[in-house]
């Protein structure tokens, strides 16, 4: 299979945020969010990450979009360079890649009127005159699942679900290439989330578009990635083929995930055999030496407490960090 | 983007097209200070005090400076409403005309403090870093002094005069609104919608003036109700020490000071500024914890 230029890589990437304490601020730690992250993510493609809260994965969506200003590592979109770029480069960057955000209700400014969100980014970027752009806008609205009517009114109008769609809508207005979806659906009633997960594929479909989607449920992720990765205090552990991590996950960590979704399958379900891992997440302040898993890893061998396991390809592009794969 | 809208799903929605009032939260907010019972009579009492300053003129038979040597420390009566004081000058007159200085110094000095302040404050929360701790710094300066005595020590230096009393009650009442405008800032900017307009290419002025001030005003809108009534105080405390207003401007805190010693032989001196004063104030107060009800309902007790 020849691999076309993949749509956006990440290499290397890492964010630590300062832990300031003291009378003068002096810097007293760090919290490693994202700690040495790589991953690409072809043009047409759904990648999914998956991770339990505070494992790095928005931040690492953040970072991406240099919404934070990643501490170190690279990456590119259509092979340029992101973190290289200038103020005004990286604002007409933005065009190619927008974002959703989780929380509709926070997400959208509670004094402006869905129909002046949605028109934001194309007045941002100097997209139409006025007349034009209030065309988009209605266009927008419908595309999305909305009305033209819905233009005049404010956010607080809205159910939770007309929120999302319009916080889509304003990340399509550009008609970007990426879109990074900050679990976009899991602050959604179920029956909602759904809806919302199909109109994101009939869109992609549509538009050609690229997704970066960040989710903590399993189930979701499984619906709508072509490729996962799932993330552990900071690191990615493991990453490959949507089916094949479902079927045969290789790091211990994703093995323990799985196991804990339900099978919507009374006779399986009960002989269905749960991992459950002891203890709690460490602390990012504080990861552990070696393999940050090892503390609550069921398979953990001496190496792992000292030597942080390599992150490569086990074959046909199934990533993962796991002593246990070495031979 | 193709007009071939494919068939998405709706979601259900209750209502048609333009069958309920769209209505801005700022007009909700203003529906309901309307119906909030003490914010419409504090608002009524300020309306009264800014009418009948307007139409001091109209109303007065005396002027506010005119001496009767012949009618010193009268009694309240037909010819003179609120009496008249040690030279003989109509109470009424004077507690009139003290309502456009008060109101005037209120207003000018509430005013500069709330752009003064809100500036430094939205300086300070937006870009933080050594601007923040600069304007910070500064206000903890500021607040260290006792306001009133920070007013006196400023009035000290620029010389006494009603002008250079509302420069200090500006002075000394900007780290309020800029403290107020710098934590409001703070929490705005941490908002998704901040970081979404970040995410879409706006420019950070533009992200300042329209998603972070327009979420941040209303606080300081309320403060700045409830400042205009120590505003008021604070200029009348300092014509009573003789740091303000000076004679023969009718000052209600001028006018108390002038009547003390009269309190016993003739109260009226002392009973209307006074009671004007506390009006005032009372009104501003009422008005502004109505404004902080509607605008802002966590903050109720």
């Amino acid at each position: 299979m020849t691999q076309p230029q993949p749509l956006l890589e990440v290499e290397h990437l890492k964010k630590f945020f300062p832990i300031r304490g003291g009378v003068f601020g002096k810097k007293m730690g760090e919290v490693k969010a994202v700690d040495d992250v790589t991953f690409s993510i072809r043009k047409g493609e759904t990648l999914g990450i998956v991770g339990e809260s505070g494992c790095g994965k928005s931040t690492t969506g953040r970072a991406i979009l240099r919404l934070e200003e990643p501490t170190s590592g690279k990456v590119r979109f259509e092979g340029r360079e992101l973190t290289a770029l200038k103020g005004e480069e990286m604002r007409k960057m933005r065009r190619e890649m927008q974002m959703v955000f989780q929380d509709p209700f926070a997400s959208l400014n509670p004094r402006k009127t869905a129909g002046e969100i949605i028109a934001e980014p194309l007045k941002v970027h100097g997209i139409g005159d006025a007349r034009k752009r209030k065309e988009q806008m209605k266009e927008l609205l419908q595309v999305v699942g909305l009305d033209s009517f819905h233009a005049g009114r404010y956010p607080h109008q809205f159910s939770g679900g007309q929120r999302q769609r319009i916080g889509i809508a304003r990340a399509l207005a550009v008609r970007p290439k990426l879109i990074v979806a900050d679990e976009p659906v899991s602050a959604l009633d179920v029956s909602i989330q759904s809806q919302v997960l199909n109109l994101m594929e009939d869109l992609q479909e549509r538009f050609d578009l690229t997704y970066l989607f960040i989710a903590h449920d399993l189930s979701v992720v499984r619906h709508i990635s072509d490729r996962v990765g799932v993330m552990y205090l900071g690191r990615m552990v493991e990453l490959t083929d949507r089916d094949r991590l479902y079927e045969n996950p290789l790091h211990p960590y994703t093995q323990a995930l799985l196991s804990a979704v339900p099978v919507p399958d009374p006779e399986p379900e009960v002989r269905r055999e749960r991992i459950i891992l002891s203890g709690d997440v460490p602390s990012p302040s504080h990861p552990p030496k070696g393999c940050a898993f090892h503390t609550r890893c069921p398979h953990v061998m001496d190496i792992c407490r000292d030597v942080r396991p390599e992150f490569k390809d086990h074959g046909d592009g199934h990533f993962a960090a796991c002593h246990l794969l070495d031979p | 983007m193709s007009t071939n809208t494919p068939t998405i799903q709706k979601e259900e929605q209750g209502t048609g097209p333009g069958t309920e009032p769209v209505d801005s939260p700022l007009r909700d907010n203003l529906r309901a200070l309307l119906r909030h019972r003490s914010a419409m009579i504090g608002g009524g009492i300020i309306l009264f005090f800014i009418l009948i300053a307007l139409i001091a003129p109209l109303l007065l038979p005396y002027g506010y400076n005119q001496i009767d040597p012949d009618a010193r420390l009268q009694a309240p009566s037909g010819e003179h409403w609120f009496g008249t004081d040690d030279f003989g000058r109509d109470i009424f007159a004077r507690v009139i005309y003290g309502a456009r200085i008060s109101l005037w110094v209120g207003f000018f000095a509430i005013s500069g403090s709330i752009v003064v302040g809100s500036a430094l404050g939205l300086i300070a929360g937006f870009y933080g870093g050594w601007r923040d701790t600069l304007i910070s710094r500064l206000f903890d300066i500021l607040l260290a002094f006792p306001a009133i005595l920070l007013a006196i020590a400023i009035v000290a230096m620029l010389g006494p005069s009603l002008e250079n009393a509302m420069y200090a009650i500006a002075i000394i009442n900007v780290p309020t609104f800029g403290r107020l405008m710098r934590s409001r800032v703070l929490a705005v900017k941490q908002e998704d919608y901040v970081l979404a307009a970040r995410a879409i290419g706006m420019k950070d002025r533009r992200i300042l003036f329209s998603h972070i001030l327009p979420n941040s005003w209303t606080p300081i809108m309320v403060q700045g109700t409830l400042g205009f009534a120590t505003a008021v105080l604070e200029a009348a405390a300092l014509g009573f020490i003789g740091m303000g207003a000076q004679p023969p401007e009718p000052e209600w805190g001028k006018m108390l000071s002038d009547s003390r010693a009269f309190i016993q032989s003739a109260p009226w001196t002392m009973v209307f500024p006074g009671l004007a004063i506390m009006l005032t104030v009372l009104g501003f107060n009422l008005l502004g914890d109505g404004l902080r009800d509607v605008f802002d309902p966590r903050m109720k007790q």
